[in-house]
C-alpha cells in the first residue's frame, strides 16, 4: 500500500538524519529510507570523529562556509542530543621554513572563512600544550573538536523519530520515479512511498540514486581509509590533535593520531581508491604501515595496545587519476523539481551536517510551506556520556534507584546492564548486536566482546526471548550462530 | 557510599582466588573476603567441561567444574566471606577498592589485597587480521562459553587459528558436536599448546595441524565464507605462492592469553613486559606493599594445578604480611632471563626464604639443562629431556644458595 509523505530522505547517515531532525521541527510528514539495518552504518560511523575548524578549505566554497557554520552549531546540538563532544583543539605542525609558509596561508585562509582563535605558536608554546611534540612552529585551531560520530548520527535519528519522522530501515530503494507532482519510492523490502520532495543523502550511493532519476553527471569513487584503534591505556598521551602541515601532492590530511571522546586513540586514515562502495576490508600492507606510523608517533606503544582495525569509505567525486577534492554538491534540481541532491559529502561532512540540514530546509521551504510545530522537543532524554564517567556518589545514587546500574556487563568499558538494556530497547527498534554495540559501547573495549557478548546473548535470551537463530550482527545474513547444540 | 573493612581481600573467584582465600583462612586470618563478578565461584573452569585437570595435584583426571568444586567446597566449609555478582571497579595504591553490585556501590579498605583476576583472550583485532569483519569470528573461549554453558552452536565448518590449548580443545568439542573442523593453523614452527592436547584433541580426531601457516585474509561480507591461508617465513611474512583458500563459516581464535591487569595498572603497580603481569618478589608481593598477585593475572600458566599451588603460597604470604613478617627488604637480588629463557618469575628475591622459580623457554629443545647462576657460581640446575615454550618449568631454590648473591641469571645450556 502506498504511504504518503511530504519529504522522503534517502540515506540514514549523519547528513540524512540531520536533515530529518531539522525538518521534524515543522508540520511535515517525513520519512528516512535506509538500506542497512540501522542508521549510521556507512561513512558516518567509519571516520576519525573530528569536528573540523575550517582552515583547510578555500574561502567561498560551500564546504568552507558550512564547515565553520556547522562547527559553531555543534555545542548546542550536542547538548540537546546528549552527545559527547570535546573542543580539544588542533596543532598543525611545521617542520621547516616551507611548512611555516603553509601555516601562515592556512591561518589567512581560516580567518577568511571565519575560523575563530587561530594562532601561530613557537616551539615552546607548542610544548606547553603537547609536551614532546616535534616541530618548529604550529598553527593552533582551538575550535577543532572530537565527537562520537555514530553517537551524533544516532542522536539525530532518535530525536527526529521522537518528533514524528518515520524510519524505514533495511529498505533498499529499488525504484524511484518522478510523477510530476512528486516522487514514488519503492524498496526491495516492499515499501511503497510517495512524496513531494525527495532528498538524496545516499552518500556512497548518491550517484546511483541520481541515475535512477536520469541524472548522469555525477560519479562517486569510494576511497578507503583504514584505521587502527588503540587501547585506552594510552589515554592522556594526547592533549590535542596533532597533524603535520599539509604538503604538496599529499592526499587527504595525512596519517595521524586522533583521540576519541571515549578515550581511545585512532591511527589513520590511509587513502586508497577501491572499486566497491561496500569494500570495508582491511589490508595487510596498510595495517603494517599504520603500525609503523603508530610506533613512531607514540614511542610507548606495545603490540598488545592494538585492539581493532576498521575502514571507512570517502564518497569522492574525483577519480583516482585526478585525486584532490571537489566541493560539495548541494542543489535543488530545476530539471527534476522537488529533488534535493547532496553529492560528494566527504570530509568535513560530519562537521557540516547541521549546516547542510539548514540549507536543505530552505530548499524544502521553496516547495512546501514550513510551519513550526509547537510539539517539537529538541531535547533527547538521557544524559551525556556513560555511567562509568559519573562521579562515585552519583553512581551510588543511581544504583540505589535502579539495580541494573550496579551490574557491569562489559568489564573493559565498564558498561552497566541498564545501559545495555537501554540499547537493546532503542527507540528506532533496531534488533542487531551491532546496534547494542554502537549505542551502549559494550563490546568496544580491549576484549572486543570476548567477555560481554556471552552475557549480552544471555540477556537477550532470558529477557527478550531470543532463539539462537535470532541473533544477527548487522544484516540479515550475518547470523551469529548456527542453532542449538542439541 | 558505605565503606567496609577486611583484612585480606581477594579479587577473583577462579582457581587462583579460591586457593589464595583458603590459604589465607588456614593461615589464621579470620577476616578474608573474596569478590567475584560472576554469580558463581569457579571462574573460567566452569566452562572447561573436558578432563585433564588435577593430574598433578590430586593424581586424578578431573573436569574443570569437578576440579574447582573441591576448592569451592573447602572455601564454603571454612565459612569464608564472598561477594558474588560484584565487580571491582578500581583499586588504589592504598588498598582501597571500589566495588559495584546490584545492591550498591561500596568502598572496601583492605589490609592486604590479592590480585587473581585471570586473563583474557587475544582477539582478531589484537593480531590485526586483514580482511573483512563478518559474523562468525570468535575467540575459542567465547565459543566454549556458548557451546558448553548456553547450548548455542557457533558454526558448522570451522577453521581454528592458533594452536593454543583452548583452540585444540574446542577443535575436539566442535567435532563432537557435529561440526567439521577443517584444520588448525599455527604461525609458529611449533605448537603453542600442550603435547597431550595435540594427541587427544587433534590427532585422535584426524584434524590436521599446519605449522608455520597462518590466516592472511578473512573473507565474507555478512557471515564468514572462507579464509586465505599461507605459509609463513622466519620473519613472519607470508610466503608468496603458498596461498590457498579454505572455505568455512566460522573462525575460532586461540592466539594467546593476556593477563587482565587493568586494575593492577590503576593501583600504580608496574607491569613486566615479559609476563604482562605485575613484577613480584619471592613473596609474590607487587611493587605496592600489601598488594599480591597470583595465577594467570601474574603470568599465564600451563596447568591449573600450578595455579593452585602458587595461589596457596600467596594466601599465606598475605597473612604473614599482615602479621608484619613480610616487609620490603633493603635490597633485592634481581633474577634475569638470559639465553633461551623467555621469562622468569619472581623477577627479584629477598634472599630470606626458599622459593620456586617459574620460567618458560623461548624455543623447543631436547636434553638441555636450565642453569641458575650468580656470576660464575651455580645456584641451581635442572636437567630436562624435553623443553617446550608451552610448558612452564619450575625450579625450587633454597635460601642458603642465595647468600651473598647479587644477581641471578637463568639460561638454557
Amino acid at each position: 500500500m502506498e504511504k504518503q509523505y511530504d519529504v522522503c530522505i534517502i540515506g540514514a547517515g549523519v547528513v540524512g538524519n540531520a536533515v530529518a531532525r531539522e525538518l521534524s521541527r515543522y508540520h511535515l510528514r517525513a520519512a528516512v529510507v535506509e538500506k542497512e539495518s540501522d542508521v549510521s552504518m556507512g561513512t558516518s560511523s567509519r571516520n576519525s570523529g573530528v569536528i573540523h575548524s575550517g582552515i583547510h578549505y578555500k574561502p567561498g566554497t560551500v564546504r568552507a562556509q558550512l564547515n565553520v557554520q556547522g562547527n559553531a552549531m555543534m555545542t548546542d546540538l550536542c547538548r540537546e542530543l546528549k552527545v559527547k563532544i570535546q573542543y580539544i583543539g588542533k596543532l598543525t605542525i611545521a617542520q621547516d621554513e616551507e611548512d611555516i609558509q603553509t601555516l601562515h596561508s592556512l591561518k589567512e585562509q581560516g580567518e577568511a572563512n571565519g575560523v575563530p582563535g587561530l594562532e601561530i605558536l613557537d616551539a615552546e608554546q607548542m610544548q606547553k600544550i603537547q609536551p614532546g611534540v616535534g616541530g618548529i612552529k604550529a598553527l593552533l585551531s582551538p575550535s577543532t573538536g572530537i565527537i562520537c560520530p555514530y553517537g551524533l548520527a544516532i542522536g539525530l535519528a532518535e530525536n527526529a523519530h521522537a518528533n514524528g519522522v518515520d524510519f524505514y530501515l533495511s529498505h533498499e530503494v529499488s525504484h524511484i520515479s518522478s510523477t510530476g507532482q512528486g516522487f514514488r519510492v519503492k524498496t526491495v523490502a516492499g515499501a511503497d512511498l510517495s512524496c513531494s520532495v525527495l532528498v538524496n543523502a545516499a552518500g556512497l550511493y548518491a550517484d546511483r540514486l541520481c541515475r535512477m532519476l536520469g541524472i548522469t553527471e555525477y560519479s562517486i569513487y569510494p576511497c578507503r581509509g583504514e584505521y587502527l584503534i588503540l587501547d585506552k591505556r594510552l589515554q592522556g598521551s594526547l592533549n590535542v590533535l596533532v597533524y603535520p602541515a599539509p604538503r604538496k601532492g599529499g592526499a587527504g590530511l595525512g596519517i595521524h593520531l586522533t583521540n576519541t571522546v571515549d578515550g581511545n586513540i585512532l591511527i589513520g586514515p590511509s587513502n586508497e581508491y577501491v572499486d566497491a562502495a561496500d569494500d570495508y576490508a582491511c589490508t595487510a600492507q596498510i595495517i603494517e604501515l599504520l603500525k609503523k606510523e603508530g610506533h613512531e608517533l607514540l614511542p610507548g606503544l606495545s603490540t598488545s595496545d592494538f585492539i581493532r582495525n576498521f575502514s571507512g569509505l570517502r564518497p569522492k567525486q574525483t577519480p583516482p587519476e585526478v585525486k584532490g577534492f571537489k566541493d560539495f554538491v548541494i542543489e535543488s534540481r530545476k530539471d527534476v523539481p522537488g529533488f534535493i541532491n547532496l553529492v560528494g559529502i566527504e570530509s568535513p561532512g560530519l562537521t557540516c551536517s547541521p549546516a547542510i540540514a539548514l540549507m536543505v530546509r530552505d530548499m524544502v521551504a521553496e516547495r512546501l510551506p514550513l510551519r513550526e510545530k509547537s510539539s517539537f522537543v529538541a531535547e533527547r532524554p538521557g544524559r551525556v556520556g556513560f555511567f562509568h564517567e559519573l562521579p562515585p556518589n552519583e553512581q551510588a545514587e543511581l544504583v540505589e534507584q535502579n539495580s541494573d546500574y550496579g551490574e557491569i556487563v562489559c568489564r573493559c568499558e565498564q558498561i552497566t546492564k541498564k545501559e545495555v538494556l537501554d540499547a537493546i530497547q532503542n527507540p528506532l527498534g533496531v534488533k542487531t548486536v551491532a546496534a547494542i554495540k554502537y549505542r551502549s559501547r559494550a563490546m568496544m573495549g580491549r576484549c572486543q566482546g570476548g567477555f560481554c557478548l556471552p552475557r549480552i546473548v544471555q540477556i537477550l535470551q532470558k529477557d527478550f526471548g531470543y532463539r539462537p537463530e535470532d541473533y544477527i550482527l548487522n544484516s540479515a545474513g550475518s547470523r551469529l550462530f548456527a542453532g542449538s547444540v542439541r | 557510599m558505605n565503606t567496609i573493612k577486611h583484612d585480606v581481600v581477594v579479587i577473583g573467584g577462579g582457581p587462583a582466588g579460591l586457593a589464595a582465600a583458603i590459604a589465607a583462612r588456614k593461615n589464621g586470618c579470620k577476616d578474608v573476603l573474596l569478590v567475584e563478578r560472576d554469580k558463581r565461584l569457579g571462574g573460567i573452569l566452569n566452562q572447561c567441561i573436558h578432563d585433564g585437570f588435577g593430574l598433578h595435584k590430586f593424581n586424578e583426571a578431573l573436569t574443570g567444574p569437578e576440579y574447582v568444586q573441591r576448592f569451592i567446597d573447602e572455601f564454603n566449609s571454612l565459612g569464608i566471606d564472598s561477594m558474588l555478582s560484584t565487580i571491582v571497579l578500581s583499586v588504589d595504591g592504598k588498598r582501597n577498592l571500589y566495588v559495584s553490585s546490584r545492591k550498591s556501590l561500596t568502598r572496601i579498605e583492605a589490609g592486604a589485597v590479592i590480585l587473581s583476576m585471570g586473563c583474557r583472550e587475544r582477539t582478531a583485532g589484537a593480531i590485526s587480521l586483514p580482511g573483512t569483519r563478518p559474523a562468525g569470528i570468535y575467540t575459542a573461549g567465547a565459543a566454549q562459553n556458548f557451546i558448553n554453558l548456553q547450548n548455542i552452536m557457533v558454526g558448522k565448518k570451522v577453521v581454528i587459528l592458533g594452536s593454543g590449548d583452548i583452540g585444540m580443545i574446542m577443535a575436539r568439542r566442535m567435532t563432537l558436536e557435529g561440526a567439521k573442523v577443517e584444520a588448525v593453523f599455527e604461525i609458529l614452527p611449533y605448537p603453542s599448546g600442550l603435547a597431550r592436547n595435540i594427541q587427544q584433541c587433534l590427532h585422535d580426531y584426524d584434524i590436521p595441524l599446519y605449522l608455520s601457516t597462518s590466516v592472511i585474509e578473512i573473507h565474507g561480507k555478512e557471515r564468514v565464507t572462507g579464509v586465505t591461508v599461507a605459509g609463513i617465513d622466519k620473519n613472519f611474512k607470508p610466503i608468496s605462492g603458498t596461498e590457498r583458500y579454505v572455505p568455512c563459516d566460522t573462525i575460532l581464535l586461540s592466539v594467546g592469553l593476556i593477563p587482565e591487569n587493568e586494575l593492577t595498572r590503576g593501583a600504580g603497580i608496574a607491569i613486566e613486559s615479559r609476563t604482562s603481569g605485575a613484577g613480584v618478589d619471592d613473596a609474590f608481593m607487587t611493587g605496592v606493599p600489601g598488594i599480591f598477585s597470583c595465577g594467570n593475572v601474574l603470568h599465564v600458566h600451563d596447568l591449573v594445578d600450578h595455579v593452585s599451588d602458587e595461589a596457596s603460597l600467596v594466601g599465606e604470604y598475605a597473612v604473614r604480611y599482615l602479621d608484619g613478617e613480610i616487609k620490603t627488604p633493603e635490597s633485592y637480588i634481581r633474577i634475569e632471563p638470559r639465553q633461551g629463557v623467555r621469562y622468569v618469575l619472581p623477577q627479584k628475591v629477598s634472599g630470606m626464604r626458599d622459593f620456586t622459580l617459574s620460567l618458560r623457554v623461548t624455543t623447543p629443545s631436547r636434553d638441555r639443562a636450565v642453569w641458575v647462576k650468580d656470576g660464575d657460581r651455580k645456584v641451581a640446575r635442572k636437567k630436562l629431556i624435553r623443553l617446550h615454550p608451552a610448558e612452564m618449568i619450575r625450579i625450587n631454590i633454597k635460601k642458603e644458595k642465595l647468600q651473598g648473591a647479587k644477581m641471578l641469571e637463568v639460561s638454557v645450556e
